[in-house]
């Protein structure tokens, strides 16, 4: 079948009423949630997943796409009314935006964003519908040495590429890698690094150390460090656009699309570049550039949208490759799997409905989103307002209660408390945390490729540069790694420590 | 720049740095310590389930090395000052959460993590705090447990109302 075929069928699916409801509620908590200060798209996420257990997958999963819409949405939202930098993905929104609500025009800069976001999400998720077959396609000619190499480019970029330090980034990857060992080992049977504890026997959940990183250690760090705090700007006048607002708006929201969606369909960390690039672009282009750093509406218009695309991109290397390039992605990858779902060409085979019916009601989704949020915006608004300390109460109270309701074993609250200071660890010395989630579920995973590309070549180590791809992949891993430790050390890491982005 | 640079000269070398180097020793060697001692079994390929462990504590070590170089450099950034005594409130929150949920119940346990936070962030007294939050845990409770059929611990005060 075509993919119109395939999406219309999809589409049948995501329209039963049940489903409509369950992507209903998703965007709702998800918007709710998303836009607590300090509460990014990845922690929405984890902080949501419980609420999903006990649905079947197919609804389940439905429900978790208009999460993740509703958490980048809420995200965005953040950032414009309370200029929050290095939250998230949409730090960049937070510099147009911000200054934009600071003079007024706050309405404008959320409609904007919104629009946008749903102009990208809705040419992105169907960017991902044509996309999607084509590499399922291409996936299903590669072998173990293949996967390995793509898991080992995925590390580098998520890890090294980007944020101010080369050391530190490999350093959390590996805390992620050396952490996924834990348990037992798939192949076989045999009890790593348990030391005895049955408890660890399963390993570390993903779940548990998303929330603990970034619930935990970001409570215990704000606590610790009494911050100042961001003064939310009220919105004053219209919240509509105004007919030069949407002229200079619509085709940032195109152009941002275009850069971010393929950005993040690659398989390779590094989503919020397109948000970066799509800034710079849209300044270079703007008609009025001395409107920039004062509220320029094409400075939110554009990256928003990128922002957005890349989120869709980014489900192509999830869903076709079963590759999660972010943190969000990584918990995404977990959530599949509490229902035994493996994402990757073999799902498109094996559950293809499963497959459209998700990537339909991400169109489904959007379009809520939209008819949602610019009525609402008042009560997301009211949200922003909650004081720090009850706002962070109840948000370990929930992070715990995700915990318990996965797992209700004293052990696993002491893993989420330990996690929890380990979060902060790193936080306090300026470690990246997304490399740590994506490690613990990607590493195991790239054990069993190497292991198996390794069982086929009677244990000879060129099978892992044997064919075109592979050494391709390889080589910009290396580069993914050299490249920033060589502009680092020329002194040009600052634009590689502003790319690097606290979460997804 | 020349003040940045007398800042970092002052602070070397970074001791915490050096701490999180020996820590990063201790996990290399404590991985390595541990695959060793379980014996790699008779192990007919190559790449067996050993492997991945050593590879992944020689990398440890390397990155352990790494970090030194980088705290004698002060390459490590500047860090604010921290408060204690909120890091203490929420940690005591969690542990007592952890210690009290079987016995006590989730409404009670939760509500005593709940109070602890907002004294953390300095809200208060607790005798105000503490109700709040077992109300609000216990609600929570109702909504997941009996909504949603998830496996939340029930205690003397789930078992009164339900």
């Amino acid at each position: 079948m075509d993919t119109f075929g395939l999406l219309a069928q999809g589409l049948l699916t995501a329209l039963e009423p049940m489903n409509m409801l369950y992507a209903l509620i998703g965007v709702t908590l998800g918007t709710a949630v998303g836009v607590l200060p300090g509460i990014g798209p990845a922690l929405t996420v984890a902080l949501l997943l419980p609420v999903t257990y006990k649905l079947d997958p197919a609804g389940s999963l439905i429900m978790f796409a208009g999460i993740y819409y509703g958490g980048m949405y809420g995200g965005s939202t953040t950032s414009i009314l309370l200029n929050t930098p290095g939250e998230s993905a949409s730090i960049v929104t937070a510099l147009e935006g911000n200054k934009m609500a600071r003079a007024g025009r706050g309405g404008p800069a959320l409609a904007t964003a919104a629009i946008g976001s749903f102009v990208a999400g809705l040419i992105a998720t169907i960017g991902l519908a044509f996309v999607a077959p084509t590499v399922v396609k291409m996936a299903l000619s590669f072998g173990p040495a293949e996967y390995f190499a793509l898991m080992i480019l995925a590390f580098m970029t998520v890890s090294a590429a980007f944020g101010d330090s080369t050391l530190r980034g490999l350093t959390a990857l590996f805390i992620g890698l050396g952490l996924g060992l834990i348990g037992i080992d798939l192949q076989t049977g045999q009890a790593r690094l348990a030391f005895g504890i049955p408890d660890l026997l399963d390993g570390i959940e993903v779940t548990t150390l998303a929330v603990a990183l970034f619930a935990v250690g970001e409570a215990l760090s704000v606590a610790a460090s009494k911050g100042g705090d961001s003064t939310i700007q009220a919105i004053k006048g219209s919240v509509w656009m105004t007919r030069e607002d949407w002229r200079r708006s619509w085709k940032p929201w195109l152009r941002g699309t275009a850069i971010g969606f393929p950005i993040g369909a690659m398989p390779a960390g590094g989503a919020e570049i397109g948000t970066f690039l799509s800034y710079s672009v849209e300044k270079n282009l703007a008609q009025k550039p001395e409107e920039f750093g004062h509220g320029a509406i094409e400075g939110v218009a554009g990256p928003e949208a990128a922002n957005n695309a890349s989120a869709a991109g980014t489900l192509v290397p999830l869903l076709t490759l079963g590759l999660p390039t972010t943190a969000t992605a990584a918990i995404m990858l977990a959530g599949f799997q509490q229902f035994g779902l493996q994402p990757g060409p073999l799902l498109f085979a094996t559950n293809p409905q499963l497959v459209w019916g998700l990537i339909a009601s991400l169109l489904v989704a959007n379009l809520m989103l939209l008819v949602l949020n610019l009525p609402l915006i008042g009560v997301w608004v009211r949200l922003l307002t909650i004081p720090l300390p009850w706002l962070y109460s109840g948000i370990l109270l929930f992070a715990t209660l995700g915990t318990i309701g996965a797992n209700p074993s004293t052990f696993e609250l002491g893993m989420l408390l330990a996690f929890g200071l380990l979060g902060y660890g790193l936080r306090r010395f300026g470690y990246p945390i997304a490399p740590v989630v994506v490690g613990l579920i990607l590493g195991p995973m790239a054990e069993q490729q190497l292991r198996r590309a390794l069982a086929i070549s009677q244990g000879d180590p060129m099978i892992l540069v044997h064919s075109p791809i592979a050494i391709v992949l390889l080589l910009l891993a290396a580069t993914a790694v050299l490249l920033p430790l060589y502009l680092r050390a020329r002194g040009r890491g600052k634009v590689l420590a502003q790319l690097g982005a606290n979460e997804d | 720049m020349s003040l940045d640079n007398q800042q970092q000269e002052r602070r070397r070398p970074d001791w915490a740095a050096l701490v999180i180097a020996a820590l990063l020793m201790a996990v290399s060697v404590v991985i390595a310590w541990s695959t060793a001692s379980h014996g790699a079994g008779a192990s007919y390929a190559r790449v067996g389930p050993t492997t991945f462990p050593y590879v992944i504590a020689v990398a440890f070590f390397g990155l352990s090395i790494w970090t030194v170089f980088e705290a004698f450099r002060g390459d490590f950034p500047e860090r604010e000052k921290q408060e204690i005594s909120p890091i203490l409130w929420i940690v005591g929150g969690l542990a007592a959460q952890m210690l009290l949920l079987k016995a006590a119940g989730f409404s009670i346990a939760t509500g005593l993590l709940f109070a602890a936070t907002a004294r953390a962030f300095g809200r208060g007294p607790l005798w105000k705090t503490i109700p709040i939050g077992i109300v609000l845990s216990f609600v929570v409770w109702v909504i997941f447990a009996k909504g949603l059929q998830l496996s939340l611990p029930a205690g003397p005060l789930e078992h009164l109302l339900f």
